[in-house]
Formats: structure tokens, C-alpha cells, sequence
């Protein structure tokens, strides 16, 4: 018993330091996932409304952001966030994010609103349905259901492409957990705090997917419009 | 002219000075090996990926519950941990365990795309093949095809017209994510462009040129998507 609790993995799991370093890293890591998606949530909104919208220039304007920003890799805006834009780490990180997951969002909002055939949009103006109320009370009810699971799992997506912040070292869980591997260095302890480190991750992310699919069955069972 | 360009502040000051770009296009052979690796990475990537991603997929879609059992979990452990820590794993902990075992990057590079996204194209098949008819496949044993068989000719060659445009989606993100291997000096475009933009101080310009270079790279192939879906959709 004295020999298993004296074994290099023990010791380091018996640690409080490496809890409270990976329980801050943690932090870090969901403080810019919130932030990123709150605010692509906010700014893919306009730019799925733009492209929806059908108007020359503003459409074209967020059709083009939209298609440059998604054949880009999440890292380089990262680090042009970072190196360019010269934001603070964390800053760096959630802007960086943010410029790749709006697009994403865009899209997701844009298909929703798609999704509702233009007869109802048709119908409820024809029955005297000011633009405002046709969106709120025909168009949009339909559509917020098709956007809310795959926004949802956008959630997971950020979470785990925040880790690439370690690139320009925001103490997130990514980057803690190598800083702690540098601490407790011997092989067995390094594994450890690997396999450590993919069971948070793989937790969080797995609520948050079950948290998805679970919407994805409820919100589409009699749920069905007469288009689907 | 030229001292019209020299009054002009930002051409010559700043992130994006016009020295910056001068700098970079005299030594754009360091883009060009590094857009070699990333395509090397990214094609042997993503032939892993179709591999892993088809093994799975069947799997996923049988019957038999070891090897359905087997790849859900797979699928659940690779979508819900970032690549990264995938990458770190074979990068230090594997050489840790097997004392002595050298992987070079680029190898390291194509193991980590190729068995995550091996894990969404797996997605992507079952979604696929559970898309065609159960009858199908009940006719194809009927007569005689043996599972794989009736796979390999009746059900699979079916599904692959809907598992076209998610699959050219897939191979866009893993063509973005090969650059992980930037963060373990992996020699690719993005590494290449950030250790000369490092080195210098031109990152403005630098990255404008990596961030065209993955759109080349990726664009076409969203193109493509998007024309097999709308052709999906018309049938």
C-alpha cells in the first residue's frame, strides 16, 4: 500500500497543485468558449440576417466574409488576433474565435431562416402581417428550432479549438496542463496529466453533445411543418 | 511616384509596410516547402481518414454490437477532445511508452488527422449507409451476398452520393487542421509562415500569404461541396 502510494503518479494525483493549475486552466478555457460563442451568436446573427436578406451589396458582403473566414484555419486568426491585431492572449484567443465561429453561426441562422418555405412568409404578409410580425410569430418559432442543436455543438467546436490558444500563451487547460507536465516531468506523471487532460475535455464536451442530440430528437418530434 | 509612395505613412511604417512584403516575397521558398508538407500531410491525412472513417462507419451501421460498440466510442473519445492533445498524445506520450520510438512530425501529422477526422467521416458513412433502405441490404443476404459483400456492392456505391458533399466538407476541415502541427514544429505552411514572420517581426504580410494559401487550397473543394449538394438535392 506504502509503495502505491509512494509512486511518482500517486504523488502528483494527491497534489492539490495540479487541480487548482488544470481547475484554473479549465476556467480560462470556458471563459473565452462563453465569450467566443456569445459573441459569434451576436455577430453571425447580422451576417446570416445580411445574407438572408437578398440585397446586392450587403448580401455579397456577408457571403464573402462568410466563404474567406471558413477556408481559413481557426490557428491563423488566432495568431493573427494576437500578432497583428496585438491583443492580449486571452483577448487574442476569444476575437480569434470569434471571427471563425460567427461564420459558422451565419451560416446556421441563414439555413434555418431558409428552411421555412416562402409560402408561409406569403401567407402570413397576405393575411396582414407586418414584416416584423410574419418574422416573429411565422417565420422565426420554425426556424430558431432547426438553429438551436447545431449551435449547440458549435459549443463543443469552441472548446476544443480553444486549445490552439496555447500557441500564443493564454493559460488555458491546454497549455496549463503542459506547463504542469514540465513540473512533474517524469514520463508516467506526463502521460498522466495527458490522459488527465482529455478526460476533462472529453467530459465537458460530452454533456454539452448529449445536451445537443437530445434537443436535436425533442425539438424535432411534432414539431413538423407542413414544408418538412 | 516613388515619393508619393514615401509620403504615404503605412507603406512605409507599420505591420504592413511595403519593406515587409519585400522582406517576404525574396524568401516565399520557406511558404513554398512548407505548402509542400501541408499537402503531403493533408493527402496522406485524409486517405488514413477515408480508411479509418469507412472501417468504422460499417462498423457503426452493423449489427454486431462489439464492433458497434467499438466505434461509437471511438467516435465519442475523437469528436469530444480537441486535436491538440491528440497530436501531444502521439508526440510525447507515445515515444514515453515505447522507450526509443521516433515519429517524424509530418507522420505524427497525418496519424492525428487522419484518426480524427477518421472518426467524422465515420459519422458521415453511417449516416449514409443507414440512409438506404433496410430492404436492400435484407435483399442483398437474401441472395447470398455476405455482409461486407452486399456493402461493398449494393449499399455502399448507393450511399455514396449522399456522403459526397459531407465527406469534401470534412476534407476541407482536416486540410485547415493539418496546421495543429505548427504547434509541435511540424514544418507545414503555417509553421513555415510563422517562424519567418517570428523571426522578423513581419507578421502582417506573412500572414496575409498563409491565409491565401490554405484558401487555395480549401476553396475549390468548398465550391465543390456546395455543386454536389444542390446535385443531391435536384435528384
Amino acid at each position: 500500500m506504502e509503495a502505491i502510494m509512494n509512486t511518482p503518479v500517486v504523488m502528483m494525483l494527491r497534489d492539490p497543485v495540479l487541480y487548482l493549475g488544470l481547475g484554473r486552466g479549465l476556467m480560462l478555457t470556458l471563459q473565452i468558449a462563453v465569450l467566443s460563442i456569445v459573441l459569434s451568436f451576436g455577430f453571425g446573427t447580422v451576417l446570416g440576417a445580411m445574407r438572408y436578406s437578398g440585397v446586392p451589396g450587403i448580401k455579397h458582403i456577408a457571403a464573402s466574409y462568410v466563404e474567406t473566414v471558413r477556408n481559413l484555419p481557426t490557428l491563423l486568426l488566432i495568431l493573427v488576433s494576437y500578432f497583428v491585431l496585438g491583443l492580449p492572449a486571452m483577448w487574442a484567443a476569444t476575437i480569434g474565435l470569434t471571427i471563425y465561429t460567427s461564420a459558422i453561426i451565419a451560416e446556421v441562422i441563414r439555413g434555418g431562416l431558409n428552411s421555412v418555405p416562402t409560402g408561409q412568409w406569403e401567407a402570413a404578409r397576405s393575411q396582414g402581417f407586418s414584416f416584423l410580425q410574419s418574422m416573429r410569430y411565422i417565420v422565426l418559432p420554425p426556424a430558431v428550432v432547426k438553429m438551436i442543436p447545431p449551435i449547440v455543438s458549435q459549443f463543443v467546436t469552441v472548446i476544443k479549438d480553444s486549445s490552439f490558444a496555447m500557441a500564443i500563451g493564454a493559460y488555458e487547460l491546454m497549455f496549463k496542463g503542459t506547463i504542469l507536465a514540465a513540473v512533474y516531468w517524469r514520463p508516467s506523471q506526463i502521460i498522466t496529466i495527458y490522459v488527465v487532460i482529455s478526460l476533462v475535455y472529453f467530459t465537458v464536451n460530452f454533456i454539452i453533445s448529449m445536451v445537443a442530440r437530445r434537443l436535436q430528437t425533442k425539438l424535432s418530434v411534432g414539431r413538423g411543418s407542413i414544408g418538412d | 511616384m516613388s515619393d508619393l509612395i514615401a509620403n504615404i505613412g503605412f507603406l512605409q511604417q507599420g505591420p504592413f509596410a511595403i519593406p515587409r512584403w519585400e522582406a517576404l516575397f525574396s524568401n516565399i521558398d520557406l511558404l513554398w516547402q512548407g505548402t509542400i508538407v501541408t499537402l503531403i500531410v493533408a493527402s496522406l491525412g485524409l486517405a488514413l481518414a477515408l480508411v479509418l472513417g469507412t472501417v468504422l462507419g460499417v462498423m457503426a451501421a452493423s449489427h454486431w454490437r462489439i464492433p458497434r460498440a467499438f466505434a461509437r466510442a471511438y467516435v465519442e473519445f475523437y469528436q469530444n477532445t480537441p486535436l491538440l492533445i491528440q497530436v501531444f498524445m502521439i508526440f510525447n506520450a507515445l515515444p514515453m511508452l515505447f522507450s526509443g520510438l521516433f515519429i517524424p512530425v509530418i507522420t505524427i501529422g497525418i496519424l492525428g488527422v487522419g484518426m480524427y477526422h477518421g472518426a467524422y467521416i465515420s459519422e458521415v458513412v453511417r449516416a449514409g449507409i443507414q440512409s438506404i433502405g433496410r430492404g436492400q441490404l435484407e435483399a442483398a443476404l437474401s441472395q447470398g451476398f455476405t455482409y461486407i459483400g452486399a456493402m461493398r456492392y449494393i449499399i455502399i456505391p448507393q450511399a455514396m452520393r449522399i456522403v459526397l458533399p459531407p465527406l469534401t466538407n470534412q476534407a476541407v476541415s482536416l486540410i485547415k487542421n493539418t496546421s495543429v502541427i505548427a504547434i509541435i514544429a511540424g514544418g507545414d505552411l503555417m509553421y513555415a509562415g510563422d517562424a519567418f514572420a517570428g523571426r522578423f517581426g513581419h507578421y502582417g504580410p506573412t500572414y496575409v500569404v498563409v491565409g491565401l494559401g490554405y484558401f487555395l487550397m480549401c476553396f475549390p473543394l468548398a465550391m465543390l461541396a456546395r455543386r454536389l449538394e444542390d446535385r443531391t438535392r435536384v435528384l
